[in-house]
């Protein structure tokens, strides 16, 4: 176990910046297979996926942050995560790596007046080398 | 006590509730036969247990109802209370009260805050009432009420054949580890020499161990005391013990000793409830979950098939290094083998019996007729008919609703059934049988039918149909009249059904669960309804079909038809497409547009699925048609569990999933 003071994170990337989830939300990390399409699902609902039998939603992190939309490639990955009895996979850029975050370097997101954006973000991680946009999985699973 | 109890919650709950239907199963007996004293030993053994078992839980409002329950029925037992309906009544509300203190246990972990100060009072004054003395406080305790009357009368009787009663003090070693069994020693040497007719603590209180260390009896014996000093020096771990001959005048002395011992007693029991109490206040917010018991059998035989599977996996890593394709061909076989397998293995742990829902009627029934002031004798079988799950969770409801309904309008009262010269009392038989892959129940009751024309007026009257409409139903399609929405017989709504649901409620919510339901009547002599059941809701039969490249999954129960029409037969009427079905204009639903797909491809013809929603029609077109296939349905999850038209997904052969398609959510 990790001391109070440090958590750890999932790491994926998006463009080039640098995202993270608690890795207590994250169940697994996938390869992007076959999906099926939900009709009537809001947009960035990109269907449902079938992980080793149980049928899974799938989001399109992209679409739901507001970022440049993508197709997917061999690089992309799906991180299933589960928050409150919901379970649903992130797709991603490409995700590699766990890290440990201090506490004391994690600062409150950015919040400006107008800036939507910020809204999925439950704060940003401080490492030597970059920032880590960490996300509000609440949010982010909410619709 | 710091034992964390709320792991056993859900034991308690269950068991409790075993218990209580047992209870109530000797209850309803016991209303038939009063003298069964095997019955009234039953509903005390259960009251005694519950006693226990929610003392040990904390649920001190409980036992305390329980333990006042227990006082009546000791009483009953003892011949000291002549039971009657009263009493009976008054045992039904307790059972009342546990019923639903139970449930809320096992919604909240709370049982409920009241101390049943009413249904405590009544026992209290039921059994008050058959004791000789009433020199006792409100906080009066039970081991009084134990000698009474029939053990005086029991005294006097000995006392009249020349037998000696003794009053023994026993006292056991404080090294005594087993005392209950040591005591269980005591009792039976002494059976040996004579009887034993009362004691103190009880002997249910002996068995458990709930007392000192110290207990008495009153003996009758034809033996002196000597024999009786012999036979109890000749046990170990007894400390020390008195005998005390004692005659029938003396008794009531005796009484007064032995009440300021339990007042002792029941001071220090008192202060180790509040104690609990106190533990009780840490709140609990443990919710059960919905559980399935499940017989060892199969868990048995769930664990070695996943043996095997284990097996098989060994042997395609090996196989896998081979490359020998055709023992790789043998080995999948095999898998397929052992999957089909668990499959049926899981879903046989899913299955309970019906019994589950039977039990309540018994009790409905006897309510209901009391109230009606009709004869009614339900009699019911295939309780042991199994069912998955959550089909015993939904069919409930439909269930008590017919039954209602046999009871409120079916059976006449007993005067107009002997004018009619049928048996005063009625009758209602309730069956479940399975048959094929689906599980039958009939509800069938011998009262006064249905009468169609008298449907037809009614359903005219109310505007369900038109009289030019009402004039061409047959008979039968008339009395199916009684499903259609806002339909009722009775001329008021009465309080046993009515209530402004009908048939129509029962119908949809039986289809719901992909059931169907029929009624056959005959006037004046009967109504039968006929419920169809699939065995289990998690697999089902479905029609696949395509909609532009997409495969979706349709209930096959829903379905009535497929048929093909020509783009000549689709009619317009205010925008709405229909066609003429059977006589009928029912209205076309493009699926394509519904999941917003590419439009059906022109054609001159067209697949038309023919669905149903109860009395509702509709044309479902499609673009082609896969076909028909068992479906294990997969749940969408909570995140998707808002998106319309949907009721689940599937996972074909293929490993893709297909979405299945609410045909109910389009209507």
């Amino acid at each position: 176990m990790s001391s109070e003071m440090e958590s750890k994170y999932v790491i994926f990337k998006l463009d080039e910046e640098y995202y993270g989830i608690a890795i207590d939300n994250v169940l697994s990390i996938e390869k992007v297979e076959k999906v099926t399409r939900v009709p009537n699902a809001p947009k960035y609902v990109k269907g449902v996926i079938n992980l080793r039998g149980e049928v899974i939603p799938l989001i399109n992190l992209r679409m739901r942050l507001d970022i440049e939309l993508k197709e997917h490639d061999k690089n992309s990955r799906i991180i299933v995560v589960s928050m409150d009895d919901i379970v649903a996979g992130l797709i991603v850029d490409s995700s590699s790596e766990v890290i440990e975050i201090d506490r004391e370097n994690i600062d409150p997101p950015p919040r400006t007046e107008g800036n939507e954006s910020t809204e999925f973000i439950s704060g940003i991680g401080k490492t030597l080398d970059r920032l880590i946009i960490l996300l509000d999985l609440v949010k982010v699973l909410e619709y | 006590m710091d034992l964390d109890l709320n792991q056993y919650i859900d034991v308690f709950v269950e068991e409790a509730k075993e218990h209580l239907q047992n209870m109530n199963e000797a209850l309803l007996e016991l209303e038939k036969d009063t003298s069964n004293i095997s019955l009234i030993n039953e509903i005390f053994r259960v009251a005694h247990t519950l006693k226990g078992m929610s003392g040990t839980m904390g649920f001190i409002n409980m036992s305390n109802l329980t333990h006042e329950m227990e006082n009546v029925l000791h009483g009953v037992r003892s011949n000291a209370v002549t039971l009657n309906e009263d009493i009976i009544d008054i045992i039904f509300e307790c059972f009342d009260m546990l019923d639903y203190s139970i449930n809320l246990i096992a919604t909240n972990g709370q049982e409920k805050d009241d101390d049943y100060k009413d249904l405590i009072h009544k026992l209290r004054s039921i059994s008050d009432d058959s004791q000789m003395q009433e020199n006792r406080d409100e906080s009066s305790h039970k081991k009084l009420e134990d000698i009474n009357e029939y053990v005086l009368n029991i005294l006097e009787e000995a006392k009249n054949k020349g037998l000696i009663s003794y009053k023994i003090d026993i006292i056991l070693s404080t090294s005594c580890m087993l005392k209950a069994a040591r005591a269980f020693i005591i009792f039976n040497n002494l059976e040996s020499i004579g009887e034993i007719v009362y004691s103190n603590p009880s002997v249910e209180d002996i068995e458990d161990e709930k007392f000192d260390s110290k207990f008495s009896v009153v003996f009758i014996s034809e033996f002196n005391s000597e024999k009786i000093k012999e036979e109890l020096s000749s046990i170990s771990e007894i400390d020390d013990f008195s005998i005390n001959r004692l005659d029938v005048d003396s008794l009531m002395t005796n009484l007064q000793t032995i009440e300021e011992n339990t007042e002792k007693s029941n001071k220090f029991k008192k202060e180790l409830l509040k104690r609990n109490e106190k533990d009780e206040t840490t709140n609990r917010t443990n919710m059960i979950g919905k559980t399935v018991r499940v017989d060892i059998d199969r868990l048995d035989n769930l664990m070695n098939l996943v043996s095997e599977l284990i097996i098989i996996k060994t042997r395609m890593d090996e196989l896998s290094q081979s490359s020998n394709k055709e023992n790789m061909a043998e080995a999948i076989e095999y898998l397929e083998r052992i999957t089909t397998s668990i499959h049926d293995a899981v879903m046989k742990v899913r299955m309970v019996p019906i019994e589950r829902v039977f039990n309540r009627f018994p009790r409905m029934v006897r309510d209901l007729s009391k109230e009606l002031e009709k004869e009614i004798n339900l009699q019911m079988s295939g309780k042991d008919t199994e069912v998955d799950r959550t089909v015993i969770d939904e069919i409930g409801e439909p269930l008590i609703h017919i039954i209602r309904n046999s009871i409120d309008y079916g059976i006449e009262t007993p005067e107009e059934r002997i004018k009619r010269g049928k048996k005063k009392e009625g009758t209602i038989i309730l069956k479940a049988y399975a048959n094929g892959n689906s599980v039958i129940i009939e509800a069938e009751d011998d009262g006064k039918g249905l009468d169609g024309n008298e449907i037809k007026e009614k359903a005219i009257q109310k505007g369900v149909i038109s009289k030019q409409e009402g004039e061409l139903l047959s008979e039968e399609e008339a009395i199916a009249l009684l499903f259609t929405p806002g339909f009722s017989t009775t001329e008021e709504v009465s309080d046993i059904s009515g209530r402004g649901v009908g048939l129509d409620v029962v119908k949809s919510k039986i289809e719901s669960i992909s059931g169907s339901i029929e009624v056959d009547t005959q006037l004046y002599k009967g109504t039968k309804f006929t419920i169809r059941l699939p065995l289990t809701l998690a697999i089902i039969q479905a029609l696949l079909i395509r909609l532009s490249n997409e495969i979706y999954a349709i209930p096959l129960s829903s379905i009535t038809e497929i048929i093909k029409i020509s783009k000549e037969e689709i009619k317009s009427i205010h925008d709405q497409e229909v066609i003429l079905y059977r006589g009928k204009t029912i209205p076309i639903i493009e699926l394509n547009r519904i999941v917003g797909v590419n439009d059906i491809e022109k054609s001159d013809e067209y697949i038309a699925i023919i669905a149903r929603k109860g009395e509702k029609q509709a044309a479902l077109l499609v673009d082609g048609l896969i076909g028909q296939q068992e479906i294990v349905i997969k749940p969408l999850g909570k995140y998707l569990s808002n998106i319309k038209y949907l009721s689940g997904a599937t996972i074909l052969g293929d490993g893709n999933i297909s979405l299945i398609l609410d045909v109910n959510s389009l209507m």
